[in-house]
């Protein structure tokens, strides 16, 4: 029974490879039945690879007039006519902003249950479950899907990778847009440089040094930091009075106003108008010397402690823990 | 010109929700605020306003009956007027069909723009504007981080980190913002006490010609299980530095962020 079941999952190749949404999705999906790839765009001999050791038999590759350009459509088209054709156990996409559409539009087409940005999905009697983690952190809430088949978008940051490999065949697609398909056009898209950082204005995770950095070499340390947790560099004032960072970097009311999911400030005691510049951070970690600092009052975890011997922990600590074998196959 | 912007009310502190019995959200004794992002839409509103004739900015939010301060607050930030669409069947309601009751009014008003803001502080549900879209068969951009109008072409920049992408459609469309799109300007003491004077419309579900067979907790296509606190870390740590550097790659990881 379970064997019969196809689960539908979305891929998304990063750089012409395989991301690591899609082989953390592969993973979650076998728990329902056998995955079922649709990728938008020809699928080459490392891609069907890589699809194939994540245990996915069946790559829809999907190819016709449009599809390049409106990939968003595409997948919307591809997903409810193959939803149609044999129900799947469950669709399954990754929290990402076309992942997002795509499943939200999907699931009206569908009339089925969305549940978006899951941490966790698992079968039960009653079908699939996920596991949500509203934004704060203090709660998880597990859900049901009561109507329709399950779609679901799943943040699979972590998501242990687990190969089983079977050997796939791409199955072209061939999709006709129909025009109200090709409302939305896609005028220019550029990939952001590999060790590029983020626009610190937009970037989902920041990492600040101020003066109790000490240092510019101790600051550089703070930059490497940054780069491990994929986040744009900040500085406070005083870091940028003192040269440690650039002007544009700096994060205060008159600089740079942030809006990450992740604030980490070092050395930052918290002026009221560095605090003014973070009014919305999804979680912010404070690491500094002065117990009364005032960024204290605004943090979801604090550490009191030398920065000199703190960041260094952090970076190798953060480092080890991304190295682990189970987070990267 | 008519903008209309989807707005909603969520509780004040992110970190202070709490759970009914029946799985919603507690709302006695909490103060509640309009959602951010939602603030910034109203803003990207009257950014286009200036530059358009007839302009009317109609603010629209479901909820129940202290939601209508979510509509004042748009008012007070810019909107000409509100829809609340308050209904005790619309309790218990999914993504899905709060989005039906969404398109269900926009239907019934005429509209060149939906904004809205991209994701809420409460529950992260991103996925009603791409739904209301679908819904209305009008294009949607959402997760945008600047919006720029040009005479019947819409354009947004959106970037996820990985890459940038810059969306372009014709009117009428749904558009999501982020809060990155720019921070609502103060109001002044003025649009405080004129948006007192503003009109705000109560429609219930009939009047919206909906029966409650499609939305509330009868139409939900997902049902809320369980709801389990999470225990939260002590807020400030000393210690030895490989121990709290520990500590913090713990909470990176719990987070997500490692």
């Amino acid at each position: 029974m379970r064997e019969l079941d196809p689960v539908l999952v979305l891929a998304e190749l990063t750089d012409g490879v395989v991301s690591r949404s899609t082989r953390a999705l592969l993973t979650l999906a076998r728990r329902f039945g056998t995955p079922e790839v649709v990728l938008c765009g020809p699928a080459g001999d490392d891609t069907l690879s890589v699809l194939g050791r994540y245990g996915a038999p069946i790559v829809r590759t999907l190819w016709g007039p449009g599809v390049e350009e409106h990939p968003t459509a595409a997948c919307v088209e591809a997903l409810v006519a193959l939803a149609v054709r044999t129900p799947p156990a469950a669709i399954l996409l990754p929290a990402d902003h076309a992942g997002h559409e795509i499943a939200a539009r999907v699931a009206i087409r569908l009339d089925a249950g969305l549940i978006s940005d899951a941490i966790d999905v698992r079968p039960d009697d009653s079908g699939l479950v996920a596991t949500q983690s509203p934004p704060g952190g203090t709660h998880r809430v597990e859900s049901t899907v009561v109507r329709g088949v399950p779609v679901c978008t799943v943040r699979t940051e972590a998501v242990p990778l687990v190969p089983a490999p079977v050997t796939a065949r791409a199955r072209p697609f061939a999709l006709d847009l129909p025009p109200h398909a090709r409302a939305v056009r896609l005028v220019e898209r550029t990939a952001v440089a590999p060790g590029q950082r983020p626009d610190l204005a937009t970037a989902a995770v920041v990492v600040a040094g101020g003066r109790g950095v000490g240092s510019q070499d101790l600051f550089d340390l703070v930059g490497e930091l940054a780069d491990e947790l994929g986040g744009a560099l900040g500085g406070s004032h005083t870091a940028t009075e003192l040269g440690w960072c650039p002007r544009h970097a700096q994060i205060d009311q008159t600089g740079c106003v942030i809006h990450p999911d992740l604030y980490l400030a070092l050395g930052i005691s918290g002026s009221v108008r560095h605090r003014a510049a973070v009014p919305d951070a999804g979680a912010i970690v404070a690491v500094d010397r002065d117990p009364a600092a005032p960024i204290f009052t605004i943090a979801d975890l604090g550490v009191v402690g030398d920065l000199r011997d703190v960041v260094p922990e952090l970076l190798a600590e953060v480092r080890r823990r991304k190295s682990r074998p189970h987070t990267e196959v | 010109m008519k903008i209309v912007v989807l707005v909603k009310q969520v509780p004040r502190a992110a970190c202070d929700i709490s759970f009914t019995p029946e799985s919603n959200l507690e709302r006695t004794g909490k103060r509640f605020r309009l959602n951010g992002a939602d603030e910034c839409a109203v803003d990207q509103a009257l950014r286009i306003a200036p530059w358009r004739r007839d302009m009317e900015i109609t603010a629209v939010t479901m909820g129940p009956p202290a939601a209508e301060e979510a509509l004042r607050r748009a008012m007070v930030l810019g909107a000409d007027n509100g829809i609340h669409v308050c209904d005790a069947r619309l309790s218990g309601s999914d993504a899905l069909s709060t989005a039906r009751v969404l398109a269900a009014v926009l239907r019934r008003v005429e509209f060149d723009l939906v904004l809205c803001g991209a994701g809420t502080s409460d529950s992260g549900m991103s996925a009603v504007p791409a739904m209301v879209a679908e819904l209305l068969d009008v294009p949607a951009l959402c997760h945008a981080d600047t919006v720029t109008l040009h005479e019947h072409r819409l354009e947004v920049r959106r970037g996820d980190g990985a890459v940038r992408e810059t969306l372009a459609a014709d009117l009428p469309a749904v558009v999501s913002v982020r809060e990155c799109c720019g921070a609502p300007r103060y109001p002044r003491f003025g649009a405080t006490v004129s948006a007192r004077e503003k009109p705000v419309r109560t429609w219930s579900l009939a009047d919206i010609g909906m029966n409650g067979a499609r939305v509330g907790l009868a139409g939900a296509a997902t049902r809320v299980r369980a709801v389990t606190v999470q225990p939260r870390p002590r807020r400030v740590l000393a210690g030895e530095p490989s121990d709290v550097a520990a500590r913090l790659a713990d909470f990176l990881a719990e987070r997500q962020f490692l």
